[in-house]
């Protein structure tokens, strides 16, 4: 950080879309050789900044710079040009294609005739994913590399023009352990080029592990830029939600009743290995590990979705067979699925429909649905789970993540389950209803529901969880009683340093 | 965050969420308004009667269709199929007489139907290539069974079969209300009962639907059931109305039933769509025929008068919803 | 990852292996079962073959340039029987009819332009509207159809001109024009896809249109473009096969896209785009050709040809999925 030109500055950047201002004058700068972090919550301009600095969306008044040159970028390809890159968190590769025409996607080099000049189009490729170090060519079909190489083709873009600043939007999200840190090794080395880097992520850890400075962003507006040697995840926070959140463990237990659940021996190819716990009426049980653990294959497996090679599970000490999720459904089995729009919600369904789907076959009066009985459980589930929405008429899709996340949750609670399954019960929603969320779930422990809450956020799991498993790579490392565990013992578990001493 | 920023987007959407929910309703008006003020003869009872009546057909084999669209599939094969049905119809009454040939004629329909609902349902295939290889496939067998023959019943005095097609009842014809009768119960199944319910449920989002325990193969397998029972349906009419019949009948009406599927409001995408705006789409590409008859015009510049109105009536459903007139993309 | 190497391996030679067995068997099936003297690989009939291919095939190139790139086209049924009632009745006006035999290519090229133009109709307004293309083209099937019967009612148009059909006919080492112009309609296309820019967009475009549009590539453009492409082949298919038969009918053409996207599918072509093969095309329109071919051969009727061709496609598709299954590690959804 010698030099004290910024790669990249905004300067008040506003924006307003009918109704919302979604930007609130939005300043600041990122230096060449920086990695910078811009942090907020779902809503909080982030996603809006963004589509400004490629060129989306025009700002309503305020400047970009680049070097301190006043720039007007009207689309991702001209944002580029000026050397404003993103490495984008959904990869957008085509995998029919080679390497080298995806990292030129778009600018292929031509020759007469709108021919493709293929020679340096590989010459010019080769000399990127050299300085990449990727283990593949330029020949090489997109769709047979495996996702984390995907993702260096994906940086490999950004490096065909002279880039002042790149932006990562949450780059880690479908990555392993060890995928990642060659990721942070690459972004360490676009640092050490001059490159100022932009890196938007939710995950703390990462955040103070790889940034010099963090951006917060809230409600649209700037709250304040940190250096990160000199802070910490409590200040980082409170910027972020306006007062600190406490996430303290939770102490208030009640006791456990009989065992509920039990599962012995669970294995499915490929995916885990001889999974074995027990689940207690009245417990939380906390699922926790690396994306790829397996955790969301057992809780699949658990809903009747695949297919176990071996082992048993047990309801109330009966041992049952689990073809799909008709039966587990039927056994009392209820899953809140990881991903909301895609497995938990009909968007285009309305909040009524969505919540009754499940029992749709039981709400019903001669052959027909009953209005009545729909809207009664609407009703009780709405008020239950405090979920803010217009009328039972609303489509589900215009919702926020959290009220679409309680319908989700108001579902699974109308079928009075035994077992709750919980995955990822907060990705993705602000922080007032991510607190809201655990108190629903230690409430319904407190009502004797048997409840497991899969989660790749150490605090939540710390917080909400009387037990926790820790899973590394398809098995159970460990599991912790809310006395013994600490973070460190966790982390270790998780990444398989722990030993294999099951409680 | 959704895309709000066009300048049109406000004004469009008021007038547009309106017409967005009933827009097809109120082309529908408009146009029968500005034909009946063109051409007295079109208000005519009789005159409309006998639209419905052309429409019994297609209509019948559309309502069933309705469910395949909502279902998020496709069916290209209905036509087809209705060739199938109505060979078999006529060439089991010469040999078996009617008592036994229209319900053995159901079950083979219904069972080709089976087979289509078991490959995209069960077998997860792309249902417009499994319907469209069932289109080729059905013609085939269509074409071993009759020999390539025309089908004639001999002697139409001695059968009562010409009732599904020229009866009256009341003094109305009984395919009208054959018609009637299937869509209400159908429009019933599809708003009003669980199984309804689960047809949105797995157009809108198959996974999701899975995911809550709904059957979603079950489900996509009823849809084409009922698919060719409608068409088994259209079949008879088809059958008893001209009492006898060529085997190419059916050809080329799989995509005018899709055409009045998709102008009553079903997305191609899935999980939209009822069957009372089915309806409508039939009787507007009906009347359009008629109208444009009224006036003189010869039946194909109907052609172009639905391939218009078709892709006004997508384009005017896309335009509200995304709140812009025009395609963002560049 | 070896696995998938596997199926697509399998997937771009499968057809030629198909190819193979139909000939086999039919070589050996008609052995017992043909009245004809002649064998059923006898080059006279392979060429008859290549020839029938033509009409259908080079329309195909087309539909699988419009698949790749993600979109579909239901109307050249209709642009194929429109472009050939324009050639054949602008012989016919005084104008050109003046021109003698130098009308010909006058003719031809207002078929080109005829096929041009609906292919820009299709595509803008894919482009503008946003309406799905199945849509789009679904009504253009009808609305076009609707043209030309408004051109001639229900009468057939005719116009027959002996230089003409001589064109048609004529051949070079035994390959007749039609021969020789899918030749040169297989190379232009596998050109413009393997080497060109354009050709090469076109797979981005089909496999993720958004990501296409950020990397900067004007998608709207490039579909109207391919559209046009599909009017310009189509137009001349139906110019090679109408020179020489002189006489168009109101409802030729019908049933042609059916036919035509059944062979790009069994030649490998993605429906949702992005992936596809110009030449395992031609494999597909070859299979079924051969298939209509040998069954006649073998005494079939063209009921068994519809039957076989139907069940086949959904068996194709069937295997394709059970080759590219992850097996175990699906969901059972």
């Amino acid at each position: 950080m010698t030099d004290t030109t910024p790669a990249l500055r905004l300067e008040n950047i506003v924006k307003t879309f009918p109704g919302v201002r979604a930007l609130d004058g939005v300043s600041f700068a990122v230096l060449p050789g920086e990695v910078h972090a811009l942090l907020g919550e779902n809503g909080a301009g982030k996603s809006t900044l963004m589509k400004v600095l490629g060129g989306v969306h025009q700002p309503d008044s305020g400047t970009i710079y680049i070097e301190e040159e006043p720039v007007v970028m009207t689309n991702p390809l001209e944002a580029k040009s000026k050397g404003v890159v993103f490495i984008h968190q959904e990869l957008s590769l085509a995998e029919e294609l080679s390497v080298a025409e995806n990292v030129y996607l778009g600018e292929l080099p031509r020759k007469r005739f709108g021919r493709v000049d293929w020679k340096r189009l590989h010459a010019d490729t080769a000399a990127i994913l050299d300085r990449l170090n990727c283990g593949f060519g330029p020949g090489a079909i997109v769709g047979e590399l495996s996702i984390a190489k995907r993702q260096m083709v994906e940086i490999a873009r950004a490096l065909t023009v002279d880039a002042k600043a790149v932006i990562f939007d949450e780059p880690t999200a479908s990555l392993t352990d060890a995928e990642k840190e060659v990721l942070f090794d690459i972004i360490r080395d676009l640092r050490e080029q001059g490159v100022g880097i932009v890196y938007i992520s939710h995950r703390m850890e990462e955040i103070f592990r790889i940034s010099d400075r963090i951006s917060v962003l809230r409600d649209g507006s700037h709250r304040g830029t940190l250096i990160t040697a000199e802070t910490g995840e409590d200040e980082v926070t409170r910027l972020m939600i306006g007062r600190s959140l406490d996430l303290s463990r939770n102490v208030a237990r009640t006791a456990p009743g009989e065992v509920a659940f039990e599962v012995r021996g669970l294995s499915c190819e490929g995916l885990f290995e001889d999974v074995s716990f027990e689940l207690r009426a009245g417990e939380v049980l906390g699922f926790y590990g690396l994306v790829g653990a397996g955790r969301t294959e057992i809780a699949e497996t658990l809903f009747g979705l695949r297919t176990p090679r071996s082992g048993e599970i047990h309801l109330k000490g009966r041992a049952v067979t689990l073809h799909s999720p008709v039966d587990a459904i039927r056994h009392g089995i209820s899953l809140v699925p990881e991903s909301r729009k895609e497995q938990g919600l009909v968007l285009g369904m309305n909040c009524r429909d969505n919540i009754t789907l499940p029992q749709v076959d039981d709400l019903t009066a001669g052959p027909f649905v009953s209005d009545g009985a729909e809207i009664a459980i609407f009703d009780q589930y709405r008020d239950r789970l405090d979920i803010k929405t217009p009328s039972w008429r609303q489509q589900v899709g215009n919702l926020s993540g959290g009220n679409q996340q309680k319908i989700v949750i108001g579902k699974w609670l109308a079928m009075r389950p035994d077992v709750l399954i919980v995955d990822e019960p907060t990705r993705g929603i602000d922080v007032g209803s991510k607190a809201e969320i655990h108190n629903l779930i230690r409430e319904l422990a407190a009502h004797g529901y048997a409840v497991i809450v899969i989660s790749s956020e150490m605090p939540e799991v710390l917080h909400v969880a009387d037990r926790i498993v820790a899973m590394y790579h398809g098995r159970i490392m460990r599991t912790f009683t809310s006395d013994e565990v600490t973070e460190d013992s966790l982390v270790q578990a998780i990444s398989g340093l722990g030993q294999d001493s099951a409680a | 965050m959704a895309d709000v920023s066009a300048s049109d987007g406000t004004a469009l959407r008021s007038v547009g969420a309106f017409l967005g929910r009933h827009g097809i309703v109120v082309a529908f008006g408009l146009f029968m308004i500005g034909f009946a003020l063109t051409n007295e003869r079109f208000i005519d009872m009789d005159n409309i009667l006998g639209v419905i009546r052309s429409s019994t057909i297609l209509g019948v084999m559309a309502l069933g269709v309705t469910f395949v669209v909502i279902s998020g599939n496709l069916d290209l094969s209905v036509g087809s199929m209705m060739s199938f049905s109505t060979i078999v119809v006529l060439d089991l009454h010469e040999r078996i007489g009617p008592e036994l040939a229209i319900p053995l004629m159901f079950a083979m329909t219904m069972s080709l139907g089976a087979l289509i609902g078991f490959l995209v349902g069960y077998l997860r295939l792309n249902s417009l290539i499994v319907t469209l290889g069932m289109l080729s496939a059905i013609h085939g067998l269509t074409l071993t069974y009759s020999g390539g023959q025309n089908m004639d019943i001999a002697d139409q005095q001695a059968t009562w079969f010409s009732v599904f097609g020229q009866g009256r009842v009341l003094g109305i014809p009984v395919p009208i209300l054959m018609f009637v009768l299937l869509a209400v119960v159908l429009a019933t199944l599809l708003a009003k009962t669980p199984f309804g319910r689960k047809v949105y449920a797995v157009g809108g989002n198959d996974v999701a639907a899975t995911f809550s325990g709904i059957p979603r193969a079950r489900v996509v397998f009823m849809t084409y059931i009922i698919s060719s029972f409608c068409v088994a349906t259209a079949g008879l009419i088809q059958a008893s109305r001209s009492m006898g019949s060529q085997n190419t009948v059916g050809q080329g009406m799989e995509l005018e039933v899709l055409a009045a599927v998709i102008l009553g409001g079903a997305s191609l995408m899935g999980g939209a769509g009822t069957v009372f705006k089915t309806v409508i789409g039939v009787l507007i590409l009906g009347f359009i025929q008629n109208g444009l008859l009224l006036l003189g015009l010869e039946f194909y510049v109907q052609y172009v008068v639905t391939w218009i109105i078709i892709i006004l009536a997508v384009w005017l459903d896309i335009a509200v919803k995304r709140g812009r007139l025009w395609s963002p993309i560049a | 990852m070896r696995r998938q190497g596997l199926a697509r391996y399998f997937r771009s030679g499968a057809i030629w292996g198909f190819i193979v067995l139909e000939l086999i068997f039919f070589t050996v099936a008609g052995a017992f079962l043909s009245n004809s003297d002649t064998g059923f690989l006898d080059p006279g009939n392979m060429l008859l073959l290549l020839k029938q291919s033509a009409p259908l095939g080079i329309i195909a190139l087309g539909m699988t340039v419009v698949m790749i790139n993600g979109n579909i086209d239901l109307s050249v049924g209709a642009i194929f029987a429109l472009c050939a009632v324009v050639m054949l009745d602008s012989m016919n006006w005084p104008i050109l009819a003046g021109l003698g035999d130098w009308a010909i290519p006058f003719a031809w090229g207002l078929a080109l332009l005829t096929g041009m133009g609906l292919g820009l109709v299709n595509g803008l307004i894919v482009w503008k509207t946003g309406v799905d293309a199945f849509i789009v083209t679904l009504g253009a099937m009808l609305g076009f159809r609707g043209l030309v019967f408004m051109y001639n009612g229900e009468q057939p148009t005719y116009h027959l001109n002996w230089t003409m059909v001589d064109i048609a006919e004529a051949g070079i080492f035994g390959l007749q024009t039609p021969v020789l112009v899918f030749a040169a309609c297989i190379l232009g296309v596998w050109l413009l896809m393997n080497k060109t820019v354009h050709g090469r967009n076109a797979y981005p475009v089909g496999d993720n249109r958004e990501a296409a549009v950020n990397a900067g590539i004007r998608v709207g453009p490039h579909m109207v473009w391919n559209y046009v492409l599909i009017g310009f082949l189509t137009a001349l298919s139906s110019i090679t096969f109408y020179s020489a038969s002189g006489s168009v009918n109101p409802n030729d053409g019908m049933l042609y896209e059916l036919w035509i996207i059944t062979a790009v599918v069994l030649g490998g072509t993605k429906l949702s785009g992005g992936r596809g093969s110009v030449i395992a095309t031609v494999g597909g329109i070859i299979a079924i050709q051969l298939m209509r071919k040998g069954l006649g051969f073998i005494g079939a009727d063209t009921a068994m040809v519809n039957l076989v061709i139907g069940s086949i496609l959904v068996l194709v598709l069937f295997l394709d999925r059970q080759l590219n299954r992850k097996s175990k590690q699906d969901l059972r959804i």
